[in-house]
């Protein structure tokens, strides 16, 4: 692989930019690998490359029934925060925000990241506790997060109305170091490492069913043909219910569509990430200039991966009471994505009652920000068994009744 | 937009009108069931992509719980029907199998 550099564009400028390679192989399945990835997103490929990365297994392919980064990672609205109010949420969250910090350089990829701080708005005098809560929680795991008053969200946002008539702005939680980052960027970075890793990125190719012998995974069948694994890891967010189905286990997820959209590009007005969970809905400023909106999921399970115009404009319209300028933009462009819930709104990194099958999901509305943490945990979960970043999250804590319950912190989708 | 008639008023609903119940038909297991019934009965849920069983609430409207049969993927509608039973009537079912032959979801197909 050629390294990207500030040499390599002056060479290319120099002769037409007739020699950038391609970023990433696509090369037809092998008869046999140790390990195959379902799923070519943010976290399966972040699985794979820690796996060659830190563990040395790079006998790896990685399977995608679309393209790459086509489902989840390319509809978020690219959010970084790690202000979680339970402890384990606190680690891989926070491992996640600080590989995001040193990506760009480990990947040899521009992934853009931006840690211009994220607040979350208190609207509600219950707000205000909850992040008062959280932000003692977050002294003690170590996550710098502080409660900031009115004056300072005026400083930090000067667009933002602090006296809406129905949900003023009593406060926030800020986090300095969160951000967001190019999501694109992000799974293009880390398949072009796994592919210079000797990793097969095989794309269009969907997996229709889990072979297994004596309680054991063997391979899978795809569209591409059978391919043989030693080990599967399962990374497909939404999509988890119909994988687990074929590997014949079940799982304690619902999928539903979460929506977003943009405004039309407009000049810099708003530096930071703000997050308003009363009235489900999140607001950055895109480097094109674009305002993008997170909004609220669907109440009723679904694949549909376009959300409702009702949804839409109760975000917008709740918004617009804390953004008044917000009320002259035009939006342009509105998308949904399958988002993975489970009952506590905590992941789920796993083995699972098929041997060798490991599972990766339940990230539900959170996934992006997670990325490098879920993939680092991930991978060590299937080199060694185990791992203190994900043990936490097994599918047995719903039947030992060990939630992580992110629900209650966060209120809504987080 | 996702519309369902109430088998109770009668009336053609959209979504704005509804609340959303979660999985029709789950069973409950209580006091000296096993540990596996239990967990299943509050965590383990169907989530199929395709023919799916749900209850909903006319909640601004008539009020009433009622169940209704759903394509996840297409959101089509195949019909909805009285909340007081333990599986989908007949007339459903055969709805659901002219548009979807094949179809099954848990013990029902």
């Amino acid at each position: 692989m050629k390294r990207y550099s500030a040499f390599a564009v002056a060479r290319e400028a120099a002769r037409y930019h007739s020699g950038w390679e391609r970023a990433w192989r696509s090369p037809m399945p092998k008869k046999s690998y140790d390990v195959i990835i379902v799923g070519a997103g943010g976290h399966g490929l972040a699985t794979a490359y820690y796996l060659g990365k830190n563990h040395g297994i790079t006998n790896v392919a990685v399977i995608e029934k679309g393209w790459l980064g086509g489902g989840n990672t390319g509809r978020n609205t690219t959010i970084i925060r790690s202000n979680y109010l339970q402890d384990p949420s606190a680690a891989i969250f926070e491992k996640a925000r600080s590989l995001y910090e040193t990506m760009s350089q480990d990947l040899n990829y521009n992934v853009m990241f931006s840690p211009r701080g994220v607040m979350m708005l208190a609207q509600t005098q219950s707000e205000i506790r909850g992040y008062l809560r959280t932000a003692q929680a977050n002294a003690l795991q170590g996550v710098k997060t502080e409660f900031i008053t009115p004056a300072r969200v005026k400083e930090l946002c000067p667009i933002i109305e602090l006296s809406g008539p129905r949900y003023p702005v009593l406060g926030a939680l800020w986090q300095e170091r969160g951000g967001t980052a190019r999501h694109d960027a992000v799974a293009w970075g880390y398949a072009r490492a796994c592919s210079d890793m000797g990793m097969d990125i095989i794309q269009q190719c969907e997996v229709t069913g889990v072979d297994q012998a004596n309680g054991q995974v063997t391979g899978v069948k795809t569209t591409k043909g059978d391919i043989a694994c030693k080990k599967l890891g399962v990374v497909v967010a939404g999509h988890s219910g119909v994988l687990a189905d074929m590997a014949g286990f079940r799982l304690p997820v619902e999928s539903i569509a979460l929506q977003a959209l943009v405004s039309e590009p407009i000049k810099p007005c708003m530096d930071v990430v703000i997050m308003a969970n009363t009235v489900h809905g999140y607001l950055s400023q895109s480097d094109k200039g674009e305002m993008v909106i997170g909004g609220g999921t669907d109440g009723f399970n679904n694949y549909t991966q376009r959300g409702s115009f009702h949804h839409a404009e109760e975000t917008v319209r709740a918004l617009v009471e804390t953004f008044p300028m917000l009320s002259r933009l035009k939006m342009l462009r509105q998308w949904g994505g399958i988002v993975d819930m489970t009952g506590d709104r905590s992941p789920i990194l796993s083995s699972t009652p098929l041997g060798g099958c490991f599972i990766n999901c339940g990230w539900g509305t959170g996934g992006f920000k997670s990325i490098p943490g879920s993939g680092w945990g991930m991978a060590e979960l299937m080199a060694k068994g185990s791992s203190p970043l994900t043990d936490a999250f097994g599918l047995n804590r719903f039947a030992e009744g060990r939630f992580i319950d992110e629900s209650v912190a966060a209120g809504v989708a987080h | 937009m996702l519309i369902l008639d109430c088998p109770y008023c009668g009336t053609s609903a959209d979504e704005t009108e509804l609340s959303p119940g979660g999985e029709a038909h789950i069973k409950r297991y209580g006091p000296g069931s096993s540990d596996t019934d239990f967990e299943g009965y509050l965590f383990g849920r169907e989530n199929p992509k395709g023919v799916h069983f749900e209850r909903w609430r006319h909640a601004n409207g008539c009020g009433k719980w009622f169940h209704a049969a759903r394509c996840t993927m297409t959101l089509e509608v195949f019909g909805t029907y009285a909340a007081q039973t333990f599986e989908p009537p007949q007339e459903i079912k055969d709805k659901i199998s002219a548009k979807r032959p094949g179809w099954s979801w848990r013990d029902f197909s």
